[in-house]
């Protein structure tokens, strides 16, 4: 077994598919940085200082003058009004929600990566890694030797999960490592509050602790690594039941943008909280941005993803085990 | 478990695809050491023949056995008694020929790794082995697909449509290694072809297959020894009429005598002995010109319409 995974890492390494994704990585990090520096310097030249309790207290202010315009949806006025609450708390308790450093940055970029950017990273690696062989015509050379169909497929995935964890930790490192050049390497003690919850237009603190950075971005990584793995595995299915890699990647994107653009519609259509697609911004529960969906917990996303996972691994061994192969 | 002697014995085979019957009631044995032809026109149910046997399609119904082994039920012995190229000659273009053959090396544990060398030799592929498979021609391809088949050392090479695509040297090369093969290793092989000469110069035995089934299996010499049109230029034409007209094998005669010549339908071992008669009989031969026989002729024959598209 430990063979067959060898043998598809060095296809997913000659195939250059890490390469094409750590470039993407290195050109995007630094112009994710840059832009994070430039809307820093704005907000500072445009409340007049640097203090960050300053900023934080027009913020506040900023957000009750929407609060009093009529053209706001009820549903954003709601999420308005948690967050001014979530804003008093930091000041409150003196907490800085973005002191800068690279750590910061680290947080940040999980924060807004993990609901588009990070999933396509997987798509990338994920759509081609069964349809490649078919489109090559290299399944039959697989599937004719003395190896069960269902050693071929685990071993295909189980390098797709190596691939995903290496794609994460090369991820923290660049992030760290390119974002530090300009926000500087410190950070990772910094305080960061985590645990809101809210019960109608009421905050909940009673749940609410303080972190160490790190504690946090690990935490978030995690929240990632699974939204990966979940988006992993349903490329994965789609890869074995498109034979044709354009096509399972079209499939994949779709599914992902149009997860993304529903969610906005979502507090409308309660049934879409049953969709994977809807459920990938799993870091907004450590920070404690409300969703627009009621009714949804932490473990309530985890559920549905798990099962959406499973049943498509199930999918793909059950398609792959069985199917002729006529192309 | 093992049974029979037959290193593959495929016993009344069918596939149907949606209602379509692409293989129906196929039977079919091959004894050790034997190049056996598979011999049918494109689309006559070869390459889903060939794909059952190796394990990539599920048969409807029948049976197949590899070296003794039941393909369903046993299906990791069987297959390991097998190497196959299944259409084309594929492997990973990005990768050079000797990784190709490393990687599926590691495939099966009892695949030594000095066996890539011995394989590399044997193909004659030293000198590109360390290039990438994408700067290869295909000729050079068909070679390194014929490598890994025969990797796990073999007792069945399965080669579908082998000289596909292959120029006049690329085939005669191919040949020359089909025959040290089996010669040499004692390894039956098994062809699938649309041509009836490539067939004719290589196999011991041959199946012709249409519309899923197959129609006769016979030995390539009783096959190519079916009567054939010959071509007699001669002269006086008359006389040589009433020659071939005595002939109890002559079973179409046609007389062209604008052109000189007679048109005969006969069995092609015995032109020595009618050229003999018509020479007793003092007639002149211009020339004697059998006709290639071809698939479509046998088809002809065996079927007796001209259903052959």
């Amino acid at each position: 077994m430990s063979n067959l995974i060898y043998n598809e890492m060095i296809k997913m390494i000659r195939k250059k598919r890490l390469l094409v994704i750590t470039l993407i990585l290195i050109v995007l990090i630094p112009i994710f940085t840059y832009a994070q520096y430039k809307m820093l310097q704005n907000t500072i030249k445009n409340v007049g200082s640097s203090n960050w309790r300053t900023i934080l207290q027009q913020q506040i202010v900023d957000q009750q003058n929407r609060l009093a315009s009529s053209r706001v949806p009820e549903e954003y006025k709601h999420l308005i009004k948690l967050n001014i609450q979530q804003r008093q708390y930091y000041l409150d308790h003196n907490i800085n929600p973005n002191a800068p450093g690279a750590p910061t940055f680290v947080r940040g970029f999980v924060e807004q990566g993990i609901s588009l950017f990070l999933p396509l990273l997987v798509i990338i690696l994920a759509a081609d890694i069964v349809s490649s062989e078919h489109s090559l015509g290299t399944i039959k050379l697989l599937l004719t030797r003395p190896v069960p169909r269902w050693k071929i497929l685990l071993s295909k995935y189980i390098a797709l999960l190596l691939n995903i964890s290496f794609v994460m930790i090369l991820t923290i490192l660049l992030c760290y490592l390119i974002s530090g050049i300009i926000f500087g390497y410190k950070g990772w003690t910094f305080p960061v509050i985590s645990g809101f919850q809210s019960k109608g237009e009421e905050l909940i603190t009673d749940y609410v602790h303080v972190l160490p950075q790190w504690k946090y971005i690990l935490m978030a990584y995690g929240l990632a690594w699974f939204i990966c793995i979940v988006i992993g595995t349903l490329s994965f299915m789609v890869s074995v039941l498109m034979k044709n890699t354009a096509s399972s990647m079209g499939v994949m994107l779709a599914a992902l943008i149009s997860g993304n653009l529903l969610e906005q519609v979502a507090h409308s259509w309660p049934a879409l909280k049953y969709s994977a697609f809807t459920h990938l911004r799993l870091t907004d529960y450590l920070a404690g941005n409300t969703s627009l969906i009621p009714g949804m917990s932490l473990p309530f996303s985890l559920t549905v993803l798990s099962a959406w996972a499973i049943v498509s691994l199930v999918i793909a061994f059950a398609t792959f085990t069985r199917q002729d192969v006529l192309t | 478990m093992k049974q029979g002697n037959a290193v593959l014995s495929v016993d009344k085979l069918s596939k149907t695809i949606g209602k379509r019957k692409v293989v129906d009631n196929v039977s079919f044995h091959i004894d050790q050491g034997e190049i056996f032809g598979f011999l049918g026109p494109n689309g006559a149910g070869k390459t889903t023949t060939i794909r059952m046997l190796v394990g990539l399609i599920r048969p409807t119904s029948g049976q197949i056995r590899i070296g003794g082994y039941d393909l369903q039920s046993q299906y990791l012995q069987a297959i390991r008694q097998v190497g196959c190229i299944v259409e084309n000659p594929e492997c990973y273009p990005y990768l050079t020929g000797r990784e190709n053959l490393e990687l599926f090396t590691r495939m099966v544990d009892t695949i030594p790794t000095e066996r890539i060398d011995e394989v590399i030799e044997f193909v004659e592929l030293d000198q590109r082995i360390d290039d990438p498979v994408k700067t290869y021609s295909l000729g050079m391809k068909q070679r390194l697909g014929i490598a890994q088949a025969l990797l796990g050392n073999p007792q069945l090479l399965i080669l579908d449509e082998p000289t596909n695509g292959l120029d006049p040297a690329g085939i005669r090369e191919l040949r020359s290694f089909i025959r040290k093969l089996a010669d040499e290793k004692g390894i039956s092989v098994f062809i699938s072809s649309h041509i009836l000469h490539e067939i004719q110069l290589l196999c011991d035995r041959v199946a012709i297959i249409h519309e899923g089934r197959v129609l006769t299996t016979e030995r390539v010499k009783q096959l190519v020894n079916r009567p054939t049109f010959v071509e007699w230029h001669l002269d006086p034409i008359e006389k040589g009429k009433d020659v071939f007209e005595q002939l109890s094998y002559i079973s179409h005669l046609d007389i062209q005598a604008d052109q000189g010549k007679v048109l005969v339908q006969m069995p092609p071992d015995k032109i020595a002995a009618t050229n003999q008669h018509l020479v007793e009989n003092q007639i002149q031969i211009m020339r004697i010109h059998p006709h290639q026989m071809t698939l479509e002729d046998i088809f002809l024959q065996i079927t007796g319409s001209d259903t052959i598209v």
